[in-house]
């Protein structure tokens, strides 16, 4: 049996995750955080692809090699093609050691391979060049290199191209982060709760609605990943079925509730300022104290008594 | 060193890991005292200390650190601790004619790119001695505190370059220790100042958050700490746990109890 085969005789549901997000090609973004990590997940698709038999090129810009390559067996080490950027990025040595044009220049040479065999980039991490890079810049040469296999011409003798890129949210805005999502074909966004992690998968399949799925995972020290069904209710810590709920109506001074010949009361109530034919009819009845009620009016002498009804010239 | 602080990230000076890098920031309170307790703890395990110290004065803390049982004079004397004054080296930079760049040449410069004099200095200080006996364990690195570099011009990606570099020589290369300090203003503003602390929070390998209480001071429980274990090495740690203790800074200790559960409360 082959490394490739024995990796796909792996658990069925942890080979549809890594497999998905490796099936499309082109760009798959992680996007991690502070209090979610996403080296883990980038390892274990690192591992899966080199257990696929694909040249696996690794560009680590932000942690040493010896931390990159532990967890690894040796079989996968020996696949992984490791280009340091992190022991002096910028050449402050003076000493031309590292690869001349940086990791991005590193990331173009890529664009001007023809072997027919897939390969995987791993970019760790585009955050590292978007904080140094402009932005166009990198989204120029990640669509170079992500898209080598569909441009016509020599198409047929060029493999597939997978470029995974970890992409740390919090350090850029809105713009950038949304520049490289709209390049990607698969993006993974790390979040999790109560100690368990989830990824919400993106993929964008060509001429396609792009499909969204999450999925609780978790994973384990030798880099594979463990699916699991979510956090289990019972670890819920608010609800304790010994302490059976108190019921606050108990023991009140006022009634809450209405009895039945209290409600029909209520219903018939006829509200003051409701005008009803009942309420017209008692206007309009003549009241029985209303004979002997008289006004007496003493006039002042400065009144000016006018007999005439100033609304005569009215004409209504 | 504060012994309860050793208990709960579950180290000692004999037996603290190596290679690391551990993140302090503090937000609406002083987190100094955990400068104060890294200094104190790498003493004592006896590593060869590189403090760049920006924002107090050697006396300030040679005083914490007597009470905390090191001296920092003879700490200095005898060539285990390496102390870069800032507030006195940069009056030097600016009135003294330097014919070497000076670790803060970038005050002197109107357009400092980067902080490679800090880095050059640094890397000088922590050097393994060619003498063939090891005198001291690891090498380590303070910093207290960066923000200060943020205010004095350097932009924020020049500073995560500057850690980076050190990460490489001092944590990969010499196998030590860094630990520095950056504070959380928790001004959506400062757009610099959030680069620099999620950047650095991205590389930590812990994270040790202390935040005043939000409902405002109180007497006996001075502030909160958070601790983010971010890439724990033994694969039974479950990853990322983060843990929050309160706590109350006394004369000559410091005092950690869980969320309520202070002495003056029960």
């Amino acid at each position: 049996m082959t490394p490739s085969e024995g990796a796909r005789a792996g658990t069925g549901r942890e080979l549809e995750m890594l497999d998905s997000l490796l099936a499309l090609g082109g760009l798959v973004l992680l996007r991690d955080s502070v209090e979610w990590e996403g080296r883990s997940l980038l390892k274990a698709l690192v591992k899966k692809s080199a257990l696929c038999g694909e040249q696996v090129h690794i560009l680590g810009c932000e942690v040493s090699e010896e931390e990159f390559r532990e967890g690894f067996d040796s079989d996968i080490n020996n696949r992984l093609v490791y280009h340091d950027f992190f022991r002096d990025p910028l050449n402050w040595s003076k000493t031309e050691e590292a690869f001349p044009g940086g990791p991005l220049g590193a990331l173009r040479a890529m664009c001007k391979r023809t072997d027919p065999v897939p390969v995987t980039i791993a970019l760790d991490s585009p955050s590292w060049l978007l904080l140094r890079l402009p932005c166009t810049t990198l989204c120029q040469a990640l669509h170079a290199v992500s898209h080598q296999d569909s441009c016509p011409g020599d198409s047929s003798s060029v493999g597939k191209v997978t470029v995974l890129g970890l992409l740390h949210e919090e350090l850029h805005g809105p713009g950038p982060v949304g520049a490289l999502s709209s390049l990607a074909q698969t993006e993974v966004t790390l979040g999790g709760t109560m100690g368990q992690a989830l990824a919400h998968i993106l993929c964008r399949r060509p001429r396609q609605r792009p499909t969204d799925q999450t999925q609780w995972f978790s994973i384990l020290p030798d880099f594979s990943l463990d699916l699991q069904e979510g956090p289990s209710v019972e670890s819920q810590p608010y609800s304790d079925p010994h302490i059976p709920p108190v019921d606050p109506t108990t023991h009140l001074t006022f009634n809450l509730h209405l009895s039945k010949k209290e409600r029909e009361a209520r219903d018939s109530l006829i509200l003051p300022f409701q005008f009803s034919s009942e309420k017209q009819q008692a206007l309009l009845r003549p009241r029985p104290g209303q004979a002997t009620s008289h006004i007496f009016y003493e006039p002042d002498a400065y009144d000016d008594l006018d007999q005439e009804d100033p609304d005569d010239d009215l004409d209504i | 060193m504060f012994v309860e602080l050793n208990n709960l990230l579950n180290t000692t000076p004999d037996r603290a890991e190596q290679g690391k890098l551990t993140l302090l920031c503090d937000a609406k309170t002083d987190g100094s005292f955990l400068v104060h307790h890294f200094l104190s703890f790498y003493l004592k395990a006896n590593c060869k200390v590189c403090f760049v110290a920006l924002i107090q004065s050697f006396s300030h803390y040679s005083i914490v650190g007597q009470k905390l049982g090191v001296s920092l004079t003879m700490a200095r004397e005898r060539g285990q601790l390496v102390f870069l004054e800032g507030l006195k080296s940069a009056v030097d930079v600016v009135f003294q004619a330097q014919k070497e760049p000076h670790p803060l040449q970038f005050l002197r410069e109107a357009n400092a790119g980067n902080l490679k004099p800090l880095f050059e200095f640094v890397r000088e200080a922590l050097k393994p001695i060619d003498s063939g006996e090891a005198r001291w364990t690891y090498p380590v690195l303070l910093v207290d505190d960066l923000s200060v570099l943020l205010s004095l011009g350097m932009g924020a990606v020049a500073v995560l370059d500057f850690i980076h570099y050190c990460r490489a020589t001092v944590c990969w290369e010499l196998k030590g220790n860094m630990v520095v300090l950056v504070h959380d203003s928790g001004d959506a503003e400062d757009e610099e100042n959030d680069i620099l602390l999620n950047g650095l929070s991205h590389q930590s390998h812990l994270i040790l958050r202390a935040e005043g209480l939000a409902t405002g001071f109180c007497r006996d429980v001075h502030g909160q700490l958070r601790i983010l274990w971010r890439r724990p090495s033994q694969p039974t740690v479950h990853r990322d746990q983060s843990f929050t203790y309160q706590y109350k800074i006394q004369d000559k200790s410091v005092s950690f109890f869980a969320k309520g559960m202070s002495p003056a409360v029960l």
